[in-house]
């Protein structure tokens, strides 16, 4: 490598998250050229409304990838919980949103005493907890639910309704989140022992940590976030179908690639996952303005991911 | 396991232990099979040849998508784009086949498979040339052989030649030895050709210690390309059993048998952390969880249940498989 392009390495890999901004402003640029005033407060606030969810259910995938797991159930979760929520929510409001949170914490729990306890890797424990997540679900809604339930009306204004014509509210949720995990994993001791755990877990033992206390926490944490962006995402689309989240399940591992956190686990960042969400939200919206059918679409998604994990890859010359 | 061993003769005693440990889990997964089984002619003892070619009809999908799996993870791998490429095998040879002869429909068969191979090896090519790792490429990747398909084929497509379907759905030989259960020799004469070949050797070092591998003048990238056409190969067998066996093109077949052959695999001893494992533990599993939903059924359960029972079945499986292993340490 020359010495110049070493430097360049160098600068993204210390500005990752400057390099990430100037391509979601790219991509919003090639959205104004396609479409002169295209972009707009309109469009930014629908964004950001699209963003939340996805950035949120990254956040959840972004501990685990932290601490070199994987967590393949997110979307069977996230489906789950808005569908409780919905299906309890006649009973109270507050039910609902209750029930659906803990969907997320008991499927959090039994992956983490998996992958915790009993040392089964994460990819298969996840998977697994999502085909049970999922038929469980299919059986609940045969049995105990007669019609698609409906969204109550505060989850609708939490994902569709904006403050001050653009600020969608879900930005707020998802604000606070963003802040508590950006500081979290920088700031606190836990934090510190999910990329200690991910960098080197014998390591991390031998120095006296109970790992799986904390890989079990991390895995109800990531559990509870998924629940919270499937109940958001009930709210945006206004309705909580059986198959709600499950085209997220990728966007949510890319989003945590494309925000550079190894998908090895030991570094990465919220903030660049968050960054990656709304990269992955706005080229969403370049696909639908360039007006190219359902399969186009998802074969364009795929080769771009593809290639900005290979750009990412090879710029910081992991591996 | 160790009282057998010391019953045994001493030689015999050491081999037999070593073959336990080696075997242990593919003979435990037949006899799990086994069970089932007797526990299934027990709940319905009219159970017959008709049934039995049911379930391998129902089995022989799956059973090549978990092949497909095997050969990528044995390479240390993994490809999560198993049931798209199933799905774009499926559909490709509908729409070239719609309306034509056996004759016809078998050069066409064979040219899905080329086609879906390579689109395998292009998964793996990626894998090799770009570094990003597996789990990365093929998610993403799943979405473009799914796209693809969609393109080919709009929306399930009935429309697979009467003659084609048949290769799978008769029993030519027996009732008790259906054509769907002679298919699975397909894995047999691919695999362990290979297996004895120094690449088969090749993907297994590969996969065990990738260092190690590299030192012994393995070509690494090569190897990892060659899992993953032979995994592409055998989710285009997986593909064209879907046509076989249920006549119809469908693009959204996919999704269903990227999960259960990875499952299947769990199920069958193969280890995930690459280099461990066979053909023979997979395709039991293969019928193992292809057996439940029928059990059910016979049972008078909602088979809605199936897909739970399968996930709980695997976690019980994969949390036994890790006990093992913690203990062992300790």
């Amino acid at each position: 490598m020359s010495s110049r392009a070493a430097a360049t390495a160098r600068i993204v890999q210390q500005n990752s998250i400057i390099v990430l901004i100037a391509l979601l402003v790219a991509l919003a640029g090639l959205i104004e050229v396609i479409r002169p005033g295209a972009v707009n407060a309109n469009w930014v606030s629908n964004i950001l409304e699209f963003a939340a969810p996805l950035g949120i259910l990254a956040a959840g995938q972004t501990l685990v990838v932290i601490t070199g797991g994987i967590d393949l159930s997110v979307a069977n979760v996230a489906t789950a919980a808005a569908y409780i929520m919905a299906s309890q929510a006649p009973f109270g409001v507050t039910r609902g949103i209750v029930a659906g949170l803990l969907v997320g914490v008991v499927v959090g729990l039994v992956n983490g005493v998996g992958v915790a306890v009993f040392r089964v890797q994460p990819l298969i424990m996840t998977l697994a907890m999502g085909l049970v997540v999922t038929g469980t679900l299919n059986v609940y809604s045969q049995a105990a639910v007669r019609s698609v339930p409906g969204v109550p009306a505060v989850i609708h204004t939490l994902g569709s309704g904006t403050v001050l014509e653009y600020v969608p509210v879900s930005l707020f949720l998802w604000a606070v989140l963003a802040a508590v995990l950006i500081i979290g994993l920088r700031g606190t001791g836990f934090g510190r022992l999910l990329y200690a755990l991910g960098d080197n877990q014998e390591a991390t033992r031998l120095a006296g940590v109970r790992g799986w206390q904390v890989l079990l926490t991390n895995y109800m944490a990531c559990g509870l976030l998924s629940a919270v962006a499937g109940i958001v995402l009930a709210g945006t689309v206004n309705a909580a179908d059986l198959s709600l989240a499950n085209i997220l399940l990728l966007p949510s591992v890319a989003a945590v690639v494309i925000g550079g956190t190894s998908i090895f686990g030991g570094s990465g960042s919220y903030s660049g996952t968050a960054v990656g969400a709304l990269i992955l939200t706005v080229l969403n919206s370049v696909l639908t303005l360039l007006d190219v059918p359902d399969a186009v679409k998802q074969v364009l998604y795929g080769a771009i991911i593809v290639l900005l994990a290979a750009a990412y890859t090879r710029v910081l010359g992991r591996d | 396991m160790a009282t057998a061993a010391a019953a045994a003769p001493r030689t015999s005693g050491i081999r037999f232990g070593r073959a336990a440990r080696r075997y242990g889990w593919t003979i435990a997964v037949y006899a799990l099979f086994a069970v089932l089984m007797v526990v299934t002619l027990i709940i319905k003892p009219d159970y017959g040849a008709f049934e039995w070619n049911t379930l391998t009809l129902a089995a022989l999908p799956l059973a090549f998508a978990a092949t497909a799996q095997t050969i990528v993870v044995l390479s240390g791998g993994i490809d999560l784009s198993v049931g798209p490429l199933m799905a774009l095998a499926n559909v490709l040879a509908l729409r070239a086949m719609l309306g034509h002869d056996l004759g016809y429909s078998l050069i066409v068969a064979l040219i899905v498979l080329l086609e879906v191979t390579l689109a395998g090896a292009l998964n793996g090519a990626i894998i090799v040339l770009t570094r990003v790792p597996d789990i990365v490429i093929t998610l993403a990747t799943s979405f473009i052989w799914a796209g693809l398909a969609l393109l080919v084929l709009a929306k399930p497509t009935p429309g697979v030649p009467f003659d084609f379907q048949n290769l799978a759905q008769g029993s030519t030989l027996s009732a008790w030895i259906p054509n769907a259960l002679l298919l699975l020799l397909v894995i047999p004469l691919v695999w362990i050709p290979l297996r004895r070949s120094r690449a088969g050797l090749a993907i297994y070092a590969v996969g065990s210690d990738r260092n190690a591998a590299f030192r012994s003048g393995v070509n690494l990238g090569l190897s990892r390309v060659l899992a993953y056409a032979v995994g592409g190969f055998f989710a285009a067998c997986g593909g064209l059993a879907l046509s076989m066996t249920t006549g119809v093109g469908s693009p959204l077949a996919g999704t269903y048998y990227t999960l259960s052959g990875v499952s299947a695999i769990v199920l069958g001893g193969v280890s995930l952390a690459g280099g461990r494992g066979g053909m023979l533990g997979p395709v039991a599993a293969a019928y193992i969880l292809s057996l439940i939903p029928a059990v059910l059924i016979y049972l008078g359960i909602d088979p809605n249940y199936g897909q739970m029972i399968q996930g709980v079945l695997i976690v019980i499986v994969v949390m036994i498989g890790g006990l093992g292993v913690v203990l062992r340490r300790a």
